[in-house]
């Protein structure tokens, strides 16, 4: 084992695939010679040479389609979006053409693909840059997505997203690409299956369920909650978004009885509000309350950070969330 | 509201102040945004900033030629465009500050300054996804038979967005009456232009939509002006759209983030030597219009005035925690 941050970890993914797979490229804004807005990218230029590596104008809605179309002709394409707030520009590629493909030609068509880039507000940058895009993706079949939120999973889930058959969307969170946690040796071949949660930690009164760049917030509070209010948390990450692990939620539910979502998206079919009805379906019966959100507040995103701290959520927030379950 | 022809004037005096009120825009724009860069650095400045700082020539150039209630649209790199419009330095120091005083009562930021009173339709995030609103605000006069021009600021990186290809297609189309000004800086962050298009000349794009378009020196804010006049007055009488690439240079960085190592300080250094508010001066001061006092006077009184928008702006109070939902929706009062 050995220590590396968010960020080295998405490039050794890339890395690690380009070098094992002839077929797969990377295509953005700034990933070649400016070596990635957020620098994920650093160095590969040098290492793969401009065919490989490749940045492209400010357009989107081209080279996402690029990506779709090479994708459709055998290449493997990992299309880089400097942020996903910017990937809606390029909506209809990804949510008409990339998943719909196989469908409409009879199974001729696959698109194995990636777009990956972070996602999700980070700090006062206003209404139409802090968009967590998980809900408008994750309603489209055809499409898998994943947001990792370890170090270890920003390069396991990466590396299985580029072998998978379809398109994958996987969103990063630039608040963690800084962080730094412990993985594999370079020489393991290290993948994380899409559609499995993790136990990030094991509790028995509650259980907290999140995902990205969220974890690290609910995991200061669920040291809280243990010291100031006696509850033990058992903290579930989903990691993917789509196939929605609901099972791993409900085994732990079988044990804490109550389940608190916090998730950094608006809560108006948001991600928590799938959960939520699948846990209702599939463990009515060992719920002790009703389940409990703490997301966004449902506004734009204001770009004051007093209001700012309000809309996303908190430790307050999750602490009362962990009352009102728990009836305190 | 009062409107400004915006034929030159017409007596040596007036013509005199109308080129002394230019430079005290482009003084005043600079000093904002020198005092900007500072707070930034002191962290009173949050998200992304983005400097308009070698550039004035355009937005003062084209102001001076166009009246108070045409119509302005541009991107995130904003605050020229506000202050020359004549939103208060206050207002827009206490926008960066996310003050409930700012131009967007701290909601928007550095990236959205609006004013509606001054014809200010916004800077805007998305890279060229205000073009077409451009073109609506176009549509919007054209349809209530008013003579109002449109004008849309854009960068470089702008044009190679699909909403700008639609949008000029519409405007040639409908024959909207709207300036599109495409501030070519040189750089799309650290994309050179030569790397995102195999065009020389940007605004050749104009033949695609057949549309009339032209090129200007960006760092000369006369040449701005006389020829964004000539065009809007066509434009005004014959409604159609044109197509005006100003070459122009920042001298910052693409943000408050942006190092800049994708260019030489030499280049940075040469393109510096055709600033457009000394080269301004020196015109003024040769021609008897400016003394070395009365510049001196002038960019004082601007560093000044921006000094004194940092205090206003600590002293701003925060927009009210209870007002968090009331601009979600439209409501009567918003009208
Ligand atoms: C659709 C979209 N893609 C990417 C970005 C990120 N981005 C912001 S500014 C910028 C460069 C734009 O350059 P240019 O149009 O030349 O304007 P300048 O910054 O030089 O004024 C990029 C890529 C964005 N805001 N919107
Ligand atoms: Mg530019």
């Amino acid at each position: 084992m050995r220590t590396l941050t968010y960020r080295e970890a998405v490039r050794e993914a890339l890395i690690e695939e380009m070098e094992r797979d002839e077929r797969v490229f990377l295509m953005g804004e700034e990933v070649a010679e400016y070596d990635g807005a957020y620098k994920i990218s650093q160095g590969m230029l040098d290492k793969f040479g401009p065919r490989r590596v490749i940045d492209t104008p400010i357009s989107e809605c081209g080279f996402a389609g690029l990506g779709v179309g090479a994708a459709m002709a055998g290449l493997r394409p990992v299309v880089e979006f400097m942020t996903f707030s910017f990937s809606l520009v390029a909506f209809d590629q990804i949510v008409n053409n990339a998943p719909n493909m196989l469908t409409m030609s009879g199974g001729q068509f696959h698109v194995p693909m990636v777009f990956r880039g972070p996602n999700g507000p980070v700090h006062a940058l206003g209404a139409t840059h802090s968009h967590a895009t998980e809900p408008f993706y994750a309603n489209v079949p055809g499409l898998k997505v994943c947001a990792p939120g370890t170090v270890r999973d920003a390069k396991g889930l990466l590396k299985t997203a580029i072998r998978d058959d379809n398109p994958v969307i996987v969103l990063e969170s630039e608040a963690l690409y800084n962080t730094s946690g412990e993985i594999e040796d370079a020489d393991t071949d290290l993948t994380v299956p899409l559609g499995e949660a993790a136990v990030l930690r094991e509790g028995d009164d509650v259980t907290l369920v999140t995902y990205s760049q969220t974890i690290p917030l609910v995991l200061e509070t669920a040291d809280k909650i243990k010291a100031e209010l006696g509850v033990s948390p058992e903290v579930i990450d989903l990691r993917s978004i789509r196939p929605l692990d609901a099972d791993t939620v409900c085994k732990s539910i079988a044990k804490t009885n109550r389940l608190v979502i916090v998730e950094q998206n608006r809560p108006f079919c948001g991600i928590g509000a799938q959960l939520t009805y699948a846990v209702q379906r599939d463990a009515f019966d060992e719920l002790d309350a009703p389940v409990t959100r703490v997301a966004q507040q449902d506004v734009p995103m204001p770009y004051n950070e007093k209001l700012e701290d309000a809309v996303l959520p908190s430790e307050q927030r999750i602490l009362d969330a962990v009352k009102e379950v728990c009836y305190l | 509201m009062s409107t400004r022809a915006e034929s030159p004037p017409s007596t040596p005096t007036q013509a005199a102040e109308a080129e002394l009120k230019i430079l005290r825009s482009m003084l005043e724009m600079r000093a904002f945004e020198e005092r900007a860069a500072q707070q930034y650095q002191m962290g009173k400045i949050g998200g992304f900033c983005h400097l308009y700082i070698g550039q004035e020539a355009v937005v003062a150039g084209s102001f001076a030629a166009v009246r108070d209630d045409d119509y302005v649209i541009t991107a995130y790199r904003d605050h020229a465009h506000a202050l020359g419009r004549g939103t208060s330095m206050n207002a827009c120091m206490a926008e960066l500050f996310g003050k409930a005083t700012g131009c967007s009562k701290g909601l928007g930021g550095s990236m959205h300054f609006f004013d509606k009173e001054r014809f200010m339709f916004g800077g805007h995030a998305i890279v060229a996804a205000h073009i077409p609103l451009g073109i609506g605000l176009a549509f919007a006069a054209k349809y209530r038979g008013e003579d109002r021009v449109a004008l849309c600021y854009f960068g470089d990186g702008a044009i190679h967005q699909g909403a700008y290809h639609e949008a000029f297609n519409l405007a040639s189309l409908w024959q909207l009456p709207v300036l599109f000004i495409c501030e070519n800086n040189g750089y799309a962050m650290g994309t050179a232009v030569h790397r995102s298009t195999a065009l020389e000349e940007l605004h050749h794009r104009g033949r695609g939509y057949d549309m009339s378009h032209s090129a200007v020196d960006g760092m000369d804010v006369r040449a701005v002006r006389d020829q964004v006049r000539n065009v809007v007055e066509d434009i005004r009488a014959n409604s159609h759209p044109h197509f005006l690439e100003a070459r122009t240079y920042r001298y910052r960085g693409h943000s408050m983030s942006d190092p800049a190592t994708y260019r030489t300080k030499q280049e940075v250094d040469t393109k510096k030597e055709q600033d457009p508010i000394t080269t301004f001066r020196d015109q003024l001061i040769s021609e008897g219009l400016l003394s070395d006092e009365q510049f001196t006077q002038a960019q004082k009184a601007a560093r000044q005035e921006a000094a004194e928008s940092v205090t206003f702006a600590d002293q701003s109070p925060d927009p009210p925690l209870s007002e968090l939902h009331d601009y979600t929706y439209a409501r009567p009062e918003h009208e």
